[in-house]
């Protein structure tokens, strides 16, 4: 493995290393077991690598276990294993090694638990001309410099109250928006009818005589939420809140997907399910590279619909989107997508902060466009506003 | 290295062109033993992986096809009741005791076996093919867990029973559902792309008799421009492979004679009215001046 590439560090023991790396994925949201690793340990002691393409190759069918995490692996890899651009400068490298688990000793992690707002330009940050791909670092791989900028103001967010305020308030929606009645039954323990078709099946090895019975009921069908959420610069006063709500959501409720989207979009349900709050914000804000520009609604919808409609939708689907609805791409894109996102999703929300303001009407070219295919259009400046629409998405 | 080349090319022997990716992960999942996960979009050959590996390794190949209320009766076994009551009705003259007669219609006689079961009790380890589990239902999924980390199938009535031999299992998925993380964990994953342009072509010299190269090649272009398009259902390698069969059935030298005649025969390609009305004459034009 030493000679696979001249870039991998000769000093380091391989074994190390790899553990290194193996933590590294795990903190990118990789699923991996001990199995795993003991299989790659394995492998890696049994066969001979003879390129550092095949090594990564290897590595990524065994160590993914997923569509997204097949798609990350090659940067991760490149990102550990090879020292593109820049190395930077690693304090905490000849402290105990197994302090890296612990996510505050990180270099990436400290800065957020230590400092204050202030420190946005301290080293261990790329600064602007700096690849993002670093040498050691197991943490996150970009941190571009305007994320750094933003992430002083969603940490902001992280008040506790507002947080448990907003938190119950998406649990109250979201049980408002619960149940859907199911015509059909289905085979259930305790269900308040029996299941004649089933009970005469089930008891043909008794001869016929209904000893054991089977029962069906009317089986609870919880809706699935999609949330999508604006993040661009004009929605700025509103995404703190916003934030929370779809945390609370996310976090209350199983069947929940959240994308953000500005000018492009991103799946941030995982992210945000982490139980602890100031970590979940400090990754929000990691990912919201580009946080605070222009929007643009239809592309981002675009790629909702190409890459995770036909997995995340079904017919007992929610989308609500949150958004101004001030979009920088032509109307006519986002009248398109939102016809096909209508086509697999049966409900779309539209909850638009600035419905609360007086006299407010509708007219940006991408709002006049996106009515027809709206079920609910609703006012969501506030907390207050928000909670006012309980009442309207139960009947839904 | 040289076993996942030596895979890849006895993979080829049996038609079967898979990518790099593909053939490593086929030799872990031998090696290790481990069930190997496929997913990606309709039509990229996963189903046809497994009857290739079949062909490869000689064994028979046994495939499950998941659906929606897929149930244990259906897909580990069940008792043959029909039998069971002969047995019984036959056994009332003779004068057998009710111990023996239970032990009789009770015995492996007696029992129908479904894929799974019949997958772990080959003396040659069969090819176990998955098809489609993100259908079947999450309660389905446990059942699986079982038979994939420990190959053994419990039946009340007559025990636990281990595998006679481990089968090479592939489980294949669509992504119309998430599945769970814990029958992730117990496969080996990989996510299987379209075709490089290479590979598309080599698929195509290797599967439809008596095509020209430089057909093939007009027509590995063009899908793999097509698939540059807004389609709803981008076409797969299956066709592609219809598509060139039907154009060599139409004895088309090439693609840049006949654009109506072409056009029309792309049903073969495009399966939605929608994507049919977008890729209109123009478009066709368009894409043959690229392939050609």
């Amino acid at each position: 493995m030493t000679a696979t590439s001249p870039t991998l560090v000769e000093a380091m023991p391989v074994g190390a290393r790899l553990t290194g790396f193996i933590d590294h994925l795990r903190m990118n949201q990789f699923k991996i077991g001990p199995s795993e690793t003991r299989d790659v340990v394995r492998h890696l002691a049994t066969t001979p690598v003879a390129t550092l393409g095949d090594a990564r190759r290897e590595l990524k069918i065994l160590l993914s276990s997923g569509h997204e995490d097949w798609q990350r692996f090659d940067d991760l890899f490149e990102a550990y294993w090879i020292a593109k651009g820049r190395r930077r400068e690693f304090v905490h490298k000849d402290g105990p090694r197994d302090s890296r688990s612990h996510v505050s000793g990180h270099a990436v992690w400290r800065e957020h638990f230590d400092a204050g707002p202030e420190s946005a330009d301290q080293p261990g940050v790329e600064q602007p001309g700096d690849t993002e791909i670093d040498g050691d670092a197991p943490g996150r791989l970009i941190a571009s410099d305007q994320t750094v900028r933003m992430r002083t103001d969603l940490r902001h967010f992280t008040d506790p109250r507002e947080i448990a305020e907003a938190e119950q308030l998406a649990y109250r929606l979201t049980r408002a928006m619960r149940y859907r009645l199911s015509r059909r039954y289905r085979r259930a323990t305790g269900g308040t009818r029996i299941d004649l078709r089933r009970t005469i099946r089930a008891n043909l090895s008794h001869g016929g005589d209904p000893l054991t019975l089977v029962r069906k009921a009317k089986p609870d069908r919880p809706v699935r939420i999609t949330v999508l959420l604006d993040v661009s610069g004009s929605m700025k006063a509103y995404s703190r809140f916003f934030l929370q709500f779809v945390k609370g959501m996310v976090c209350h409720w199983i069947d929940t997907d959240a994308y953000l989207f500005h000018t492009k979009l991103m799946r941030v349900t995982d992210v945000v399910r982490e139980r602890d709050a100031l970590k979940a914000m400090t990754n929000l804000s990691l990912m919201a590279d580009g946080f605070g520009g222009g929007t643009k609604l239809g592309a981002s919808l675009a790629r909702f619909n190409t890459d995770y409609a036909k997995r995340t939708l079904n017919s007992r689907s929610v989308v609500i989107i949150l958004s101004d609805g001030y979009d920088t791409g032509p109307a006519a894109t986002l009248a398109r997508e939102l016809a096909q996102l209508k086509r697999r999703a049966p409900r779309l929300i539209w909850l638009n902060p600035l419905l609360g303001w007086r006299h407010y009407q509708p007219v940006t070219a991408a709002m006049e466009a996106a009515l027809p295919y709206i079920d609910h259009f609703a006012a969501a400046n506030t907390l207050e506003s928000l909670a006012a629409i309980e009442h309207d998405l139960a009947r839904l | 290295m040289t076993e996942a080349l030596d895979i890849a090319a006895r993979l080829r022997e049996v038609g079967y062109i898979a990518d790099e990716n593909l053939a490593i992960a086929l030799r872990f999942s031998i090696d290790l033993g481990r069930p190997l996960l496929l997913e990606g979009e309709a039509g990229v050959g996963k189903t046809e992986v497994a009857r290739a590996l079949a062909e490869v390794l000689e064994t028979r190949l046994i495939r499950l096809q998941c659906y929606e209320g897929l149930d244990a009766n259906n897909a580990i076994y069940e008792w043959n009741y029909q039998r069971q009551l002969l047995a019984i009705k036959a056994s009332e003259r003779e004068e057998t005791s009710a111990s023996a007669v239970e032990s009789r219609i009770f015995s492996e006689d007696y029992l129908l076996k479904r894929p799974l079961l019949e997958a772990i009790s080959q003396t040659q380890a069969p090819v176990l093919l998955i098809d489609e589990i993100d259908r079947a239902d999450e309660e389905f999924e446990a059942y699986l867990l079982e038979i994939l980390s420990d190959f053994q199938i419990t039946v009340p009535e007559l025990g636990t029973i281990s595998a006679v031999s481990i089968p090479h299992v592939v489980l294949t998925s669509n992504g119309t559902r998430e599945l769970s993380d814990a029958l992730r964990r117990r496969c080996l994953y990989t996510y299987v792309e379209f075709p490089s342009l290479e590979r598309e072509l080599e698929i195509l010299i290797s599967r439809v008799p008596g095509i020209e190269y430089a057909l093939a090649e007009q027509i590995a272009r063009f899908v793999q421009g097509l698939r540059q398009e807004d389609l709803e259902k981008v076409p797969g390698i299956a066709e592609t492979l219809d598509w060139a069969a039907a154009l060599v059935g139409m004895d088309l030298a090439g693609l840049d004679h006949d654009v109506e005649r072409i056009r029309a025969s792309m049903i073969c390609l495009l399966k939605t009215a929608a994507d049919q009305k977008a890729v209109t004459a123009e478009v066709v034009g368009r894409l043959v001046g690229k392939a050609a």
